[in-house]
C-alpha cells in the first residue's frame, strides 16, 4: 500500500529524515516510536502533502508517486492524517466542515455526495460509537474545544472518511485514559484486512490498546530497529537514551 | 490568443460580462441644465421636480470633487457622460410582464432572476431597473391590497406626488456633498417603497440593478418610507456588463423609518471589477442614509461587496428617534487591483440610542482595503452605546488593509466599544482543510465564509445562499 524508499527530507539545510525506508501492506498497523526531534512529525507532514520540504528518495502509495500528487489529491485516494495540533477554523461549523470534506472526497471517487439528511444520520452514528458530544458538532470547528475533544474530532472524522491509510501523529498525547480508549476504538473499528495504519507516538500506553503488527524506533531521522509488539515494551523500560 | 479567444477567457472570469443588444434612447453627452430638463421632460414630471434637479445642479457647480479617500482615480470628465438612457421599447411602457422585449427578459435569466418564475417561486417582489428605467413590477396586486406602495421612482413622481415630496431629499438634502447632488440633479430612476401604518411586508422586496450601456453613469434614486410600526426587508443586487473603460455608479438611496418601525436594508454587490490588470471595473460611489426618525425605530444595513473596481460608500444611519437603533454589517473583499473605502457613519442624537457596527473586510491579490467609519454620539444623546468590530483577512502579501475609525462621544453617560484584528489565512488551516479533501480554492472559500459568518447570518436566505457562492468566486484565483 505505502512504500517509503530512501526518503531523505531537509528544511533550512538541517537534516532531518535520512535514507528512511518503510513498507506497509494492506490490513497492517505499523507504529513509529522516536523521542523529541527524531523526525516523526516531519515523515506526516511530508506524506500529508504539508509544503516546505527538501525532499528526495520515493514514495509510492498504491502504485502513484505520492510526490506527484496534491494534499487533496492524496487525501480523495485514501490518506488521511489525524493532526498533532488539530486547526481550528472560526465561523465553520464542525458539521459543515465534515459534510464538505465527506463530500469532496466522495465527488473525487465518483460517488454520490451526501445531501444533509443522509449525513446527519451518519455522523449521529458515528459519533455515538466515539461518544463524541453531538452538541459539538454544532460548534465552530475545534474553536474553544479542550485538547481531548480536538483529538476525539480527528478520529470522528478519520471513522467518517474511511480512509484507506490513517496516519496518527501522536493523537494520543495529552489525552486522558477514557480519551485514549475512544481514539483506540476509532481505529480497532476502522481496522480491516483493507486498512492500514501508521501511528506515531511517544508511549507504549496507546499501544496496549491498539495492537501493531510492528513496532519502528526512530532515531536521528533513521529507523534503528524494527519488531513486533514486544519491542515497544523493551522500549519502554529502557528508554531512547540507553536503547542502542 | 487572438483577440476573440481572449475575449472569450475574459467572459469566463466574469459570468455576468455580456450586454444586451438593445436600442437606447439617449439624452446628449454631458451635464447642463439642457440636459436635466430633457431628462425631467421625458419623465414627464411635475414643476417641482424639475426645481428639485435644477436647485441641486446650482448647488452642484460650486460643488468640488472630495478626494480625501484613499481609492484614488484617474479624473472623471462629467461632460463626456451619457446621464440618460433608456431602452426605446420602453417608450410604450408595458402593462405586464408578457408585454416586455424578450431580450430583456432573457438578459436577467442570464443574470439568473427570470422575473416570472423564480419571482413567484421565491415569494420575492422584483422592481428590475435595466440601465435607467424600471421596467417591470412584480406581486404589485398582492402588495397593493395592503397599501404597499412599490413601484420605480419615476411612477412614484407621477401617482404618489405627496408622499415623494413630503420625504425626498430629507435625508440626503439637495445641498450634500458632490456625488449625492449629482443624483439629485440627474437621477433616472430607482425604487420608491412605502409601507403604511403597523403593516408588516409580507415579502422580501427586492431591486435588480445593472448598467447596461456603455458611457452611461447610473444614478438611481432609492426611497423607502416604513410609517408607524410597519416592518420591509428590502434586498438589492447589483450586476454590470464587462466594458474596458470605467463606468461611475453615484446611486443615492434614502430610507425614513418612523414610530416604531423598522427597515432592513440588504445590497450584493457585484458590479464589474475590472480585469485582472485593473483595467476597466465600475466606480461605485453611493450615498446611502438611513433616518431613524421616529421613537423605538430601527434601520439594519448589510451589505457584501464584492465587485466594482473602486468601492466608496458609507451606509449610514441617523439614530434621532429616543431608543432608535442603528446597525451596520458589512462583508467587502477585494481581489486583483480592486480597491474598497467603506464604512458607516453613526450618528447618536436621541436618547437611549444603540448602534453596532460589524465589519469584515477581505483584501486578496494588489487590492487595498479601508474600513473608515465614524461613531458621532451626540451631547443630548444620553445613555446610548456602540459596539464595533472591525475584522480584516489578508491573503498573501501584495494586498493591504486599513482601518481608520472616527469615534466622538460628548456625552459622559454613553459608551462607545471598539474592536479590530487583523489576520492571515494561516498555512496550516490550509493544509489542514486540503488534508481533509478540499482543494485550495474549496478551502479559501470555507475559512473566508466562516470569518464572514455573523455578516452572513444577517442576509435573508436566498440571498445568504447566492452570497456565500460569490464569496467564494470573488477570490478564485487569490490562492497560489
Amino acid at each position: 500500500m505505502l512504500k517509503i524508499n530512501n526518503l531523505s527530507a531537509n528544511i533550512e539545510d538541517k537534516s532531518i529524515l535520512k535514507d528512511f525506508s518503510l513498507n506497509i501492506n494492506p490490513g497492517e498497523v505499523h507504529a513509529i516510536m522516536g523521542p523529541n526531534g527524531s523526525g516523526k512529525s516531519t515523515l506526516s507532514n511530508i506524506l500529508s502533502g504539508k509544503k516546505g520540504y527538501e525532499i528526495s528518495g520515493e514514495v509510492l502509495f498504491e502504485n502513484n508517486n505520492l510526490f506527484e500528487l496534491e494534499t487533496e489529491e492524496r487525501a480523495h485516494k485514501g490518506i488521511f492524517l489525524a493532526f498533532q495540533y488539530p486547526l481550528e477554523i472560526p465561523g465553520v461549523n464542525t458539521n459543515i466542515f465534515l459534510k464538505t470534506s465527506l463530500n469532496a472526497i466522495r465527488k473525487a471517487k465518483g460517488e454520490k455526495e451526501l445531501d444533509a439528511i443522509e449525513f446527519l444520520k451518519l455522523v449521529k452514528e458515528k459519533a455515538r460509537e466515539l461518544k463524541f458530544d453531538e452538541e459539538k458538532l454544532n460548534r465552530q470547528l475545534n474553536v474553544g474545544f479542550s485538547g481531548g475533544e480536538k483529538k476525539k474530532n480527528e478520529i470522528l472524522q478519520m471513522s467518517m472518511l474511511s480512509p484507506k491509510l490513517s496516519i496518527l501523529d501522536e493523537t494520543d498525547s495529552g489525552l486522558d485514559i477514557d480519551a485514549l480508549k475512544v481514539v483506540s476504538d476509532g481505529v480497532n473499528t476502522l481496522r480491516s484486512k483493507d486498512n492500514s495504519f501508521l501511528i506515531i507516538t511517544h508511549y507504549q500506553r496507546l499501544l496496549d490498546y491498539i495492537k501493531p503488527d510492528f513496532v519502528h524506533v526512530l532515531m536521528n531521522g533513521k529507523i534503528i530497529k524494527s519488531g513486533g509488539p514486544e519491542l515497544a515494551l523493551e522500549l519502554e523500560k529502557k528508554g531512547y537514551e540507553n536503547f542502542n | 490568443m487572438d483577440k476573440r479567444e481572449k475575449d472569450i477567457e475574459k467572459l469566463k472570469d466574469y459570468k455576468y460580462g455580456f450586454s444586451t443588444d438593445i436600442e437606447n434612447i439617449r439624452a446628449p453627452k454631458g451635464l447642463n441644465e439642457d440636459v436635466i430638463k430633457f431628462i425631467s421632460n421625458i419623465k414627464k414630471e411635475p414643476k417641482w421636480m424639475l426645481d428639485f434637479r435644477l436647485k441641486a445642479f446650482e448647488r452642484f457647480k460650486q460643488l468640488k470633487e472630495p478626494n480625501w479617500q484613499k481609492p484614488k482615480y484617474p479624473k472623471i470628465d462629467y461632460q463626456d457622460l451619457y446621464y440618460y438612457s433608456a431602452p426605446k421599447s420602453m417608450n410604450d411602457k408595458p402593462k405586464s410582464l408578457d408585454e416586455l422585449d424578450p431580450k430583456l427578459l432573457e438578459t436577467y435569466k442570464k443574470l439568473g432572476i427570470p422575473l416570472q418564475e423564480q419571482a413567484r417561486l421565491n415569494g420575492i417582489a422584483v422592481d428590475a431597473v435595466f440601465d435607467s428605467v424600471s421596467v417591470a413590477t412584480t406581486f404589485k396586486d398582492e402588495l397593493t391590497k395592503q397599501g404597499i406602495i412599490f413601484c420605480s421612482m419615476s411612477e412614484a413622481i407621477q401617482k404618489h406626488p405627496d408622499l415623494v415630496k413630503k420625504y425626498l431629499g430629507t435625508v440626503i438634502p439637495t445641498t450634500d456633498h458632490f456625488f449625492a447632488t449629482l443624483n439629485s440633479a440627474v437621477f433616472t430612476d430607482g425604487s420608491f417603497v412605502y409601507i403604511p401604518e403597523g403593516i408588516k411586508c409580507p415579502m422580501e422586496l427586492s431591486t435588480y440593478f445593472r448598467i447596461n450601456a456603455s458611457e452611461t453613469g447610473q444614478f438611481e434614486r432609492t426611497l423607502i418610507i416604513a410609517d408607524k410600526g410597519s416592518y420591509v426587508s428590502y434586498l438589492e443586487g447589483c450586476t454590470a456588463p464587462m466594458r474596458d473603460e470605467n463606468q461611475l455608479h453615484a446611486a443615492n438611496v434614502e430610507l425614513i423609518a418612523l414610530e416604531d418601525a423598522e427597515i432592513k436594508y440588504s445590497t450584493v454587490q457585484n458590479w464589474y471589477p475590472g480585469d485582472e490588470n485593473g483595467k476597466g471595473g465600475i466606480y461605485n460611489f453611493v450615498t446611502k442614509r438611513g433616518l431613524c426618525k421616529g421613537k423605538n425605530s430601527k434601520i439594519s444595513w448589510t451589505q457584501v461587496e464584492t465587485g466594482s473596481a473602486i468601492t466608496w460608500k458609507y451606509p449610514s444611519c441617523i439614530l434621532k428617534g429616543d431608543n432608535s437603533i442603528g446597525e451596520f454589517y458589512s462583508i467587502a473583499i477585494t481581489n486583483n487591483h480592486q480597491k474598497a473605502d467603506t464604512g458607516t457613519k453613526m450618528i447618536h442624537l436621541g436618547k437611549n440610542t444603540k448602534s453596532k457596527i460589524i465589519s469584515k473586510g477581505i483584501s486578496a491579490g494588489f487590492s487595498d482595503m479601508t474600513y473608515r467609519g465614524l461613531v458621532d454620539i451626540n451631547s443630548k444623546a444620553k445613555n446610548s452605546s456602540n459596539y464595533t468590530q472591525c475584522d480584516s483577512l489578508l491573503m498573501g502579501n501584495k494586498c493591504g488593509a486599513h482601518t481608520v475609525p472616527y469615534i466622538k462621544n460628548k456625552n459622559f453617560d454613553s459608551n462607545i466599544a471598539h474592536e479590530a484584528t487583523t489576520s492571515k489565512i494561516s498555512e496550516e488551516q490550509l493544509h489542514y482543510c486540503q488534508q481533509r479533501g478540499l482543494n485550495p480554492e474549496e478551502a479559501v472559500g470555507l475559512i473566508v465564509n466562516g470569518f464572514c459568518k455573523e455578516v452572513l447570518q444577517q442576509l435573508p436566505m436566498e440571498f445568504a445562499v447566492e452570497a456565500q457562492k460569490l464569496v467564494g468566486i470573488s477570490l478564485e484565483g487569490s490562492v497560489g
